[in-house]
């Protein structure tokens, strides 16, 4: 196969794996600062896909516009499960969070399966064909939009903690729950917004990979270990990292994909993460805890 | 014989007596619906006392129990069908095949200090790159699936695990049996106290002397060996053999749900999850079909609510105040 075969596969992955990026980000923050293991966000994500879908053939929305209101539904279904649901769970051990999560994570996937049933549905777009060509490397236009979004939320989220009240707030809670408590914060409140703002990254990465892939109920389980694996690999906590993660992973999908076969893209994704599990715990931009 | 049965208030013993006695002549009243029901209740109270020598004793909190399941089943079905190796032989080799496989994930880990959520997800990774070798495995029959010959369905010989539904009934039974007295013998044994200190606080047990390596080790090994057994079970009762199935993350979590909903790190509780969930999930079935309800999902909604439910009123557990309400547990008859 020609070299720039490999480098079309390498940079669509990477494209991809930016949006990958922007799902992870939403588990990161819910896992760096909540300290809870969000077991449902893949089906959290397929949810998002499916009004994102729904909002395609009654208003005739492109995913992209659509990624707003969904990210503000997304907002408030995550801050309310956390204030009702999760919230009594965060000081018990970690297998009963894990629990609670599967939970949500069965409801949800059989309840996407009894509205929408098993058939695979997707969102047709104008540009869905279109590509930019350079030199020999073709790149499909719809890729290059869900990147550059994924890019600019997450480039919104970094402000967001780095430049408001609330975002150092809740940047504080990461740091020391007790100490944020002692200086007067709403730890609950904030909580429940990270939860919001975790659920409202992954309903937008949702409508970003819309355009790429074809969404079924029974997905959910399999964009949650994804998740998972890429906050691992990229280092708990680091947001970053996550999408630096997102990156490496989707690229090894790609090249994994074509080198071995496309049924096995995964396996090199679990080769790395225990590769990375093995040597560099901490993750690559982590920070060891 | 005496250090196991001190400590359990007489009408607890009674009322296990009474269980197993009943369990005993169950399949003389059942039909072979509640017969198979039975078994799959037997199957999963085996394997969930076999996933909660880890969490439940040792507190490592595995989420990949389906690839010990997976590889002992093919393990023994390949031997089988390929060699003509007896199923117990096959058991064997089995057992010692993901024993290693335990070690192998148990070394990598303990060793790097990975643990809870980074250990879950290392088993869960285990158990799908093992999935997904296998799906490519020609020569296992890939994707297409494993078929054991189905014979001698009407003669009943335990020798070659080949016979009749009450026949792997009883072996069922018998290995559960087994299972929940050899917890109970790790639980009141040396092993049990330091696996439990280990679970408590590793740095205080470490402290305390413990090497807690090796013993995380132990609970490791022989939960991995038992659940091979499981899958011994599965390969020789079922027949079929697919990755994608007994590989998948939902088997992992069918396991380990037994031992949760029944009370995590009890003897009693991962059977009592097995009986109420099990016939739950096919009860439930039946209720579908029977209000002539077949869309897909409205069974698990309903079981996702009721594990929902468990999770947040009872978290230690459905078996823990039934057994304080029942004067069946073992600090009641002390303060007497």
């Amino acid at each position: 196969m020609p070299l720039d075969f490999y480098l079309n596969a390498t940079l669509s992955g990477a494209l991809t794996g930016l949006v990958y990026g922007l799902m992870a980000l939403g588990l990161s923050v819910i896992f760096g600062v909540v300290r809870v293991v969000n077991f449902a966000h893949g089906e959290m994500m397929t949810a998002a896909m499916y009004v994102a879908i729904l909002l395609a053939a009654a208003l005739g929305l492109d995913p992209l516009v659509a990624m707003f209101p969904i990210g503000a539904l997304m907002f408030v279904a995550g801050y309310l499960l956390q204030r009702t649901l999760i919230n009594p769970f965060i000081v018990r051990p970690e297998h009963t969070q894990f629990m609670l999560m599967v939970a949500v994570a069965i409801i949800l996937v059989n309840a996407q399966l009894l509205i929408f049933g098993p058939n695979a549905r997707n969102v047709q777009v104008e540009y869905a064909l279109d590509s930019y060509a350079i030199g020999e490397i073709i790149i499909d236009k719809v890729r290059v939009y869900a990147a550059l979004a994924a890019l600019a939320v997450a480039a919104a989220l970094f402000a967001f903690f780095r430049f408001t009240l609330t975002g150092k707030a809740i940047r504080a809670c990461a740091d020391n729950h007790l100490g944020a408590q002692v200086v007067g914060l709403n730890v609950k409140q904030l909580y429940a917004i990270t939860f919001g703002i975790g659920a409202a990254c992954v309903g937008a990465a949702g409508c970003m990979l819309l355009l790429l892939v074809d969404v079924t109920p029974v997905q959910g389980p399999g964009y949650t270990l994804l998740a998972f694996i890429i906050v691992i690999v990229g280092g708990m906590g680091s947001l970053t990292g996550a999408l630096v993660a997102g990156l490496v992973i989707g690229v090894s999908e790609a090249l994994g994909g074509l080198l071995i076969l496309p049924s096995a893209k995964s396996m090199a994704t679990f080769a790395i993460l225990i590769l990375v599990l093995l040597f560099r715990p901490e993750g690559l931009l982590g920070r060891r805890a | 014989m005496r250090p196991l049965l001190e400590g359990i208030p007489r009408r607890s013993l009674a009322a296990l007596a009474a269980a197993g006695a009943a369990l005993l002549a169950a399949p003389a009243v059942a039909d072979p619906y509640v017969l198979s029901v039975l078994i799959l209740c037997l199957y999963f109270a085996y394997v969930g006392q076999a996933w909660n020598i880890m969490m439940g004793f040792a507190g490592q909190l595995s989420l990949g129990h389906s690839l010990y399941v997976g590889v002992g089943a093919y393990a023994s079905a390949l031997l089988f069908v390929k060699f003509g190796v007896n199923p117990w032989f096959g058991a064997l080799a089995a057992i010692a095949v993901c024993t290693a496989l335990g070690l192998v994930i148990g070394v990598l880990a303990f060793r790097f200090g990975i643990a809870g959520v980074y250990f879950a997800i290392l088993t869960i990774a285990f158990a799908e790159f093992t999935r997904i070798g296998f799906d490519h495995w020609q020569w296992a029959g890939a994707s297409g699936g494993l078929f054991l010959p189905v014979a001698y369905r009407e003669t009943s010989d335990v020798l070659t695990l080949r016979g009749s539904p009450t026949m792997f009934y009883y072996v069922m039974l018998a290995f559960a049996a087994g299972a929940l007295v050899l917890c109970r013998m790790l639980l009141v044994s040396r092993l049990g106290y330091y696996w439990r200190a280990i679970r408590e606080d590793e740095t205080a047990a470490e402290a305390l002397g413990i090497n807690a390596f090796g013993y995380k080790m132990a609970a490791v090994a022989l939960s991995s060996a038992l659940t091979a057994l499981g899958g011994v079970f599965f390969a020789f009762y079922y027949n079929n053999l697919f990755p994608e199935q007994i590989f998948s993350m939902g088997r992992s979590i069918e396991i380990i749900l037994g031992p949760i909903i029944g009370g995590i790190g009890t003897l009693i509780g991962p059977i009592v999850g097995a009986f109420l969930l099990t016939p739950l999930a096919d009860s439930l079935s039946e209720l579908m079909a029977w209000l002539g309800i077949d869309t897909p999902g409205v069974k698990h909604v309903f079981y996702g609510t009721c594990l929902l439910a468990v999770v947040v009123f009872l978290p230690n557990g459905v078996w823990p105040p039934i057994a304080r309400r029942l004067g069946l547990d073992a600090e009641r008859a002390r303060r007497r």
